[in-house]
């Protein structure tokens, strides 16, 4: 196959990020980097569908997404698998962001369904539109708003945030559970 | 008042709006996760990957 020098940078360039997608959403870092393994063969077998002059990034972030969603489902019929299993699974693996400062905002956010938790990292982590991000989730703009909105509220409860002020000057976690928390 | 009357359409009592500054420290530290593995870089793993793949065409030189 030959490559585009520019199409290589631009897939590899994506690599990062779609780590860091892969693993909110499946919440295991291994299972994470073979989604992500599997998006970059796809994706390749198929560059001739790619337009050049559009988003790679997004091209690419869709077909994970899809993949993801497509196994999720296969899963699902053989394992009674849900947004409750999702955080079981990170409370399991504590340590697999590299840091266990997170943890607590990770559980929470483990806690949202799965097309609000997507909604909310796409739009507020990984940096696209909201037109970009509907693109991604095949669905209107205005679904993937309210997916936000929603998301933002639910973290929020789950966090015990109701003011900036429950955060602590240096914010962790840890201090928002701690002065806010049961 | 057409502002009113799209509000009222809404179906689901909505729960008090987040202050501006509650989403950006949650935009923040959503962030701040998210960029902890972004910062690990492309793991070699990938580049081998790429690499073999383009290589695919034309084999290693002998």
């Amino acid at each position: 196959m030959a490559m585009d020098e520019s199409v290589r940078k631009a897939v590899l360039g994506a690599v990062p990020s779609l780590r860091a997608f892969a693993i909110s959403l499946c919440g295991n870092v291994d299972r994470a980097d073979d989604l992500v393994q599997e998006t970059l063969l796809r994706a390749l077998a198929n560059i001739d569908s790619f337009q050049p002059g559009t988003n790679m990034s997004a091209w690419l972030f869709t077909i994970l997404r899809n993949h993801f969603r497509s196994e999720y489902r296969k899963r699902r019929r053989e394992v009674e698998d849900s947004d409750g299993h999702h955080a079981e699974s990170l409370k399991s693996q504590p340590d697999q962001y590299g840091h266990v400062e997170f943890r607590e905002f990770r559980e929470a956010l483990a806690k949202l369904p799965s097309d609000q938790r997507e909604a909310l990292i796409l739009v507020g982590a990984s940096g696209f539109s909201y037109e970009e991000a509907a693109g991604i989730c095949g669905c209107a703009v205005g679904t993937i708003k309210s997916r936000v909105n929603r998301a933002r509220t639910r973290l929020a409860e789950l966090l015990h945030v109701n003011s900036a002020e429950d955060f602590g000057p240096d914010e962790t976690t840890r201090a928002v559970l701690a002065s806010g928390g049961e | 008042m057409e502002a009113a009357a799209t509000r009222s359409k809404r179906p689901n009592a909505k729960p008090a709006k987040l202050g501006r500054d509650v989403q950006a420290r949650l935009g923040q530290q959503l962030r701040a996760m998210y960029d902890e593995v972004v910062n690990q870089g492309v793991p070699d793993r990938f580049s081998d990957l790429i690499d073999r793949l383009e290589g695919g065409g034309k084999k290693d030189p002998q």
